[in-house]
């Protein structure tokens, strides 16, 4: 198995981050959780991040989401340039390009699936009755239309991620960020996420970044970055993954 | 998202139902007590009200409307003799004790009026003939006092009834309606004539010169004119309502102890309410963090959280309001305690309230703006 990224022909790039490093609090209680990470994804791609708890996968996904501030490094996420981007701003950035796949789901409980879902929009400024109409459309593509009134308690843990994959998706952002969709699920719900969102990266102007724990989850994979002890430790493309999958089948 | 806000905030109805009572418990609290000390000063002026004139005149050292220190007879014509006087009569005005049928003492508000012209007469006259008070022993008597002297008779004190003052006799010849007065005594009106007989003799008797300004002049010029040329008092009635009023600030604790409890409403409003909402804010800590990680901006969610305070403060405020006037219009036909609920209450416990809510809606802003996004990422 290669130990070095391949060069390949690959799309145009949707998120580049250079040398990034990030720590977390001062004096004895201080962590780098990020030394210096390089890391790159392309459109169409269905990309997961790897590693052992406290390697720092999750700080990289929130500093590319923009969701939390980084040190040193730059980060550049469809185009466009993060670093110095205020508040607001970032704020802006996110709610039209990024949408999000929460390990808790972290659906609103009081509402239900259809005003969950279509959260992102009206923060988006569409109009209730355009949101509300759209937000059911896409339930009925994640097979979930029959339930639109329903509350989020009232599903399992496989429809609710699958509401969190519709909410994530129904104002059609570029790059989708998953933080350990499968984790919460069983086997089974978990390929069916997984088969869902391999269907969104499939888009070419789209790519989903997944940070996961879950070996089965590494099929369905263009690009798999592993992160040890804050840095990346190797990067596999899709004849890497095929290889290890097969070694460790 | 208001919509979702509001929706979020009703469907926690343990928390929902918390916040509201206590901003109804704080409202009520603070415009109750608030309509009844309203209530008790507008008691305190109420010889104003009952006894109408546009200048009072009393004795230098007199501070407030319920207090009498006799004058001489002869000041009723100093005073006449002003110049810008129309017209000015003497009053007597004491509490003296009434016989009622059954043998008890009550303290009645005994009020003498100029014979002549009964300038001071009772506002509302219910029964009678206010022209036959001239008769000798006559009294017109205001509701309370039926009340009051009735017992011991089988039936309510009527026309015709008579009853002892000081041991003379007092026949009734009308009821009248009047506001009650600060110490819940009973009026009797009389002449000033008859009033000097009940009373017991003193060397000065005369208690209140009442006294109108000529036609186009200001009561208030008036008034300044006969304090220069007699010496004594002589107040408007805007200006005798003032004095009263400070001198109850000033001299007795019932501000002080209404103002407490106002105080006390307002602090369980804010202890209430702000612990609630914060607490309320926490638990949905994960939910805003995730809002925000979708784009939310900070000041979206400060106007989130401020719609959700303002909307638990306006049912708060409206059922709180609700409940006074309840405890209104239920002490109303029994004319005590005391109760005026005013624009100026309702706007002062609106304001309370939306300073409760300011408060409580600014500790969940401070929590939201310094919330970190990537909270949503951690398990």
């Amino acid at each position: 198995m290669s130990l070095v990224p391949k060069s390949q022909s690959r799309p145009p790039v949707a998120v580049r981050v250079s040398g990034v490093t990030k720590t977390y609090g001062a004096g004895d209680g201080r962590t780098i959780a990020l030394k210096g990470v390089d890391f790159e994804t392309a459109t169409g791609e269905l990309h997961l991040v790897i590693g052992p708890s406290g390697c720092g996968k999750t700080t990289l996904l929130s500093v590319v989401a923009g969701t939390l501030a980084w040190d040193s490094g730059d980060i550049e996420v469809l185009g466009t340039r993060l670093n110095g981007l205020p508040d607001a701003a970032m704020a802006a950035f996110r709610g039209r390009h990024i949408g999000f796949i929460f390990q808790q789901f972290n659906l609103i409980p009081t509402l239900d699936l259809t005003e969950n879902v279509s959260v992102p929009l009206l923060l988006a400024g569409v109009g209730r009755t355009a949101a509300e109409d759209r937000a059911r459309a896409v339930l009925e593509r994640v097979g979930l239309g029959d339930r639109a009134r329903r509350r989020p308690r009232d599903l399992s843990g496989g429809q609710q991620q699958r509401v969190a994959i519709a909410r994530a998706l129904v104002h059609e952002p570029r790059l989708i960020i998953c933080d350990e969709p499968t984790s919460a699920l069983d086997s089974r719900t978990g390929h069916t996420i997984m088969e869902i969102l391999a269907g969104v990266a499939r888009s070419p102007e789209r790519c989903v970044i997944i940070v996961t724990h879950d070996p089965r989850t590494y099929g369905f994979a263009d690009r798999i970055t592993e992160m040890e002890d804050g840095r990346v430790r190797q990067v596999l493309n899709a004849q890497d993954i095929q290889n290890f999958l097969a070694t460790h089948r | 998202m208001y919509h979702l806000a509001l929706k979020m905030l009703v469907a926690d109805r343990a928390k929902y139902v918390m916040l509201v009572g206590g901003l109804a418990f704080a409202s009520l609290l603070m415009t109750q007590q608030n309509g009844v000390f309203q209530g008790l000063l507008s008691w305190t002026t109420s010889h104003m009200r009952n006894m109408r004139a546009s200048i009072w005149v009393v004795e230098r050292n007199v501070e407030q409307v319920n207090e009498t220190k006799a004058m001489r007879d002869t000041d009723v014509n100093r005073v006449r003799s002003v110049t810008g006087v129309d017209f000015a009569v003497p009053l007597f005005i004491s509490v003296l004790k009434a016989r009622a049928s059954d043998g008890s003492d009550k303290p009645i508000q005994l009020v003498g009026l100029h014979a002549a012209t009964l300038i001071g007469r009772p506002p509302d006259i219910v029964r009678g003939d206010l022209e036959q008070l001239r008769l000798p022993n006559a009294v017109f008597i205001d509701e309370l006092a039926v009340e009051r002297l009735s017992a011991g008779r089988a039936r309510p004190l009527d026309i015709g009834d008579t009853f002892e003052i000081n041991d003379r006799e007092a026949r009734v010849v009308g009821i009248c309606r009047t506001e009650r007065q600060f110490f819940g005594y009973p009026y009797v009106f009389t002449t000033y004539d008859q009033a000097l007989q009940y009373a017991p003799r003193q060397r000065k008797m005369l208690s209140i010169i009442l006294a109108e300004p000529k036609s186009g002049l200001a009561a208030v010029d008036v008034a300044r004119a006969i304090e220069r040329e007699t010496g004594l008092r002589a107040l408007t009635v805007p200006e005798f309502s003032r004095a009263t009023i400070d001198f109850i600030w000033r001299n007795t604790g019932i501000p002080a102890s209404f103002l407490t409890t106002i105080i006390l409403g307002f602090i369980v409003g804010i202890a209430v309410s702000a612990q609630t909402f914060y607490s309320f804010v926490l638990e949905n800590l994960r939910h805003l963090g995730a809002l925000k990680a979708m784009g939310a901006s900070n000041s979206l969610l400060a106007r989130l959280l401020l719609l959700q305070a303002f909307a638990v403060g306006l049912v708060g405020y409206g059922i709180g309001v609700g409940l006074t006037a309840l405890f209104g219009f239920a002490v109303h036909p029994i004319g005590q305690p005391p109760f005026i609920l005013d624009y100026a209450t309702l706007t002062v416990t609106g304001v309370a309230v939306i300073v409760i809510c300011m408060f409580a809606a600014l500790l969940g802003i401070l929590k939201v703006s310094r919330l970190e996004t990537a909270i949503v990422f951690r398990a």
